[in-house]
């Protein structure tokens, strides 16, 4: 069973968030408001650390994003305090795809992601806030996110709690309960559900992840414990050729010190 | 125990940490600051090592002394060998003058951590005499090694001072704390009352890289009861009576000491080398 100590959570979360922005010099965090439970309980965690007012959630709609997503937006706006702001990409996208009217609905959501990583990094600028990710465990595993678009961030409060954490998480914090209970959805096209798309729903995909990465089952074990071996090894192969995404861009080595390499620092470095 | 939030590589500022984790100390007439593991650089240094190393003869260590002439003090660092080999190390000073240097020896190098890598790996263990009475140092990892403090019992310690920077990991439903830090305040309350004891644990807070350190830092007598603890996460500056009577008291009730067979565990020892 996945571990849902939420009080634990919350405060390791908060003096994350705090500590991690503080020492940049910053006191503000921008977030992408998607009206789903995992940028709720990314900002209403930020709101908490930094105080309401030092927090900006931004709502990014495309023409084709469904009304109830901007509502659910509004809603945790309205419940945290936080500041908001509405940034519409239909104009920009959909020039875009009229050069390239042919692109599939995966190249259209993988830009729409770009797009709204790009206003979010413009935004934290404009305002001296760092970008606060929302992106779960359960999809960094998986890979369901979309490299340099959702994935992207200056700290992501989220990285390591599991889809099922973040629901338990968010009911303890105050997330909205209508955003909690509905079906995920990246909202990419109408009618889309990440476990449709998955093919799997995510608590049963949370207990196969947290048995094979956090306590390190072998493929004999999973399968003993009751999930089936295609399962088992679906998802194995998922993480695997999903590893790029978890990783920086790779550089062919040539000197004595390559970064990353040999080149070793922290990312706080002198912080 | 100074429970400090150290700069990653800013061993200025973090001399500043030092210096009013001591001027606390003096002005609530405590005796001795233990500060944290690495904490006069920060944890995860990584190729930052030798950049922040200081020498015997660095300013760095004047200053620690001169510090030293109203409180004594553990300091932690990373201490360069004359033949460039770097060191996890904690420095006892006292009364203006190095006392006792222990050169960390279980550099964990697993899971998150990475210390083999950066550093030499210590070879001595002794106790050693104070104003304060007969103590040891043991850093972090040194501890859940229960020869250290085995050792340190025979060598007659009565106090451990125990500097670490010890990360939070680990959710268990129903827990206050992280696993990390069950264990340590488990393994902790066990050698108190083991060795008839004082345990001095002075744990870091503070993140690095999103690695948070869970502080926590207290002191535990003998019976293993707790003279005085600090709260997690959080920056903090507590002390407590580290008292020879209650050592005195614990070791009069039950002199597991005492009755200790050195020779019977050498010979064991050298069976088990043997085969």
């Amino acid at each position: 069973m996945i571990p849902t100590n939420v009080s634990l959570m919350r405060r390791i979360l908060v003096a994350f968030i705090r500590n991690e922005v503080r020492k940049v010099g910053l006191e503000r965090v921008v977030v992408g408001l998607s009206g789903g439970v995992d940028s709720s309980l990314s900002a209403m965690l930020a709101a908490e650390a930094l105080g309401p007012d030092q927090v900006l959630g931004i709502m990014m709609p495309y023409r084709t994003s469904s009304a109830e997503s901007l509502e659910h937006a509004r809603l945790v706006v309205e419940k945290s305090g936080i500041r908001s702001a509405t940034v519409e990409i239909t104009a920009q996208i959909d020039a875009y795809f009229e050069v390239f009217p042919d692109a599939d609905p995966k190249r259209r959501g993988n830009k729409m992601a770009r797009e709204r990583m790009t206003i979010l990094y413009d935004h934290s600028a404009r305002w001296d806030a760092l970008v606060a990710g929302t992106s779960n465990k359960t999809e960094l595993l998986l890979g369901y996110g979309t490299l340099h678009g959702d994935m992207a961030s200056a700290l992501n409060p989220l990285g390591d709690l599991y889809k099922t954490q973040v629901w338990a998480l968010g009911e303890a914090v105050g997330v909205p309960e209508v955003v909690i209970d509905k079906k995920p959805s990246a909202d990419l096209w109408e009618g889309q559900t990440d476990e449709a798309e998955l093919g799997f729903s995510y608590r049963e995909v949370d207990e196969l992840l947290y048995l094979m990465v956090d306590q390190r089952y072998s493929r004999a074990e999973l399968i003993a414990a009751g999930f089936t071996a295609d399962f088992v090894d679906d998802i194995a192969r998922r993480i695997m050729t999903s590893q790029f995404k978890r990783r920086l861009p790779v550089i062919a080595k040539v000197s004595h010190r390559t970064i990353d390499r040999d080149f070793r620092y922290s990312r706080d470095w002198g912080r | 125990m100074a429970q400090i939030n150290p700069k990653l590589g800013d061993v200025a500022a973090n001399m500043a940490l030092y210096e009013a984790g001591v001027r606390d100390a003096a002005s609530q007439d405590v005796d001795l600051a233990v500060f944290p593991e690495l904490s006069l650089t920060g944890y995860f240094l990584r190729d930052m090592v030798p950049d922040v190393a200081v020498r015997l003869a660095s300013p760095e260590m004047e200053r620690l002394k001169a510090l030293s002439r109203e409180v004594s003090l553990v300091a932690g660092l990373v201490l360069e060998s004359e033949d460039h080999r770097f060191y996890n190390a904690a420095v006892y000073f006292e009364g203006g003058e190095v006392r006792h240097i222990h050169r960390k020896v279980y550099l964990p190098t697993y899971g998150m951590f990475d210390e083999q890598r950066y550093f030499a790996r210590g070879g001595r263990l002794r106790a050693f005499d104070t104003r304060h009475g007969r103590l040891v140092l043991l850093i972090c990892e040194d501890l859940w090694h229960p020869s250290t403090v085995y050792l340190a019992a025979l060598d007659g310690a009565l106090t451990i001072l125990c500097p670490s920077s010890s990360p939070l990991r680990g959710v268990t439903d129903g827990a206050e704390q992280d696993d990390n830090a069950r264990y340590w305040e488990l393994i902790t309350r066990s050698y108190a009352e083991t060795f008839g004891m004082f345990v001095v644990h002075s744990n870091r807070v503070g993140f690095e890289d999103g690695v948070g350190f869970w502080g926590g830092s207290g002191i535990l007598d003998p019976f293993g009861h707790t003279v005085c603890k600090a709260g997690y996460y959080d920056e903090a500056f507590v002390a407590g009576e580290v008292s020879h009577e209650v050592a005195r008291r614990k070791r009069t009730r039950a002199p597991l000491m005492r009755d200790e067979d050195v020779d019977l565990t050498i010979r064991e020892l050298e069976r088990i080398r043997r085969e």
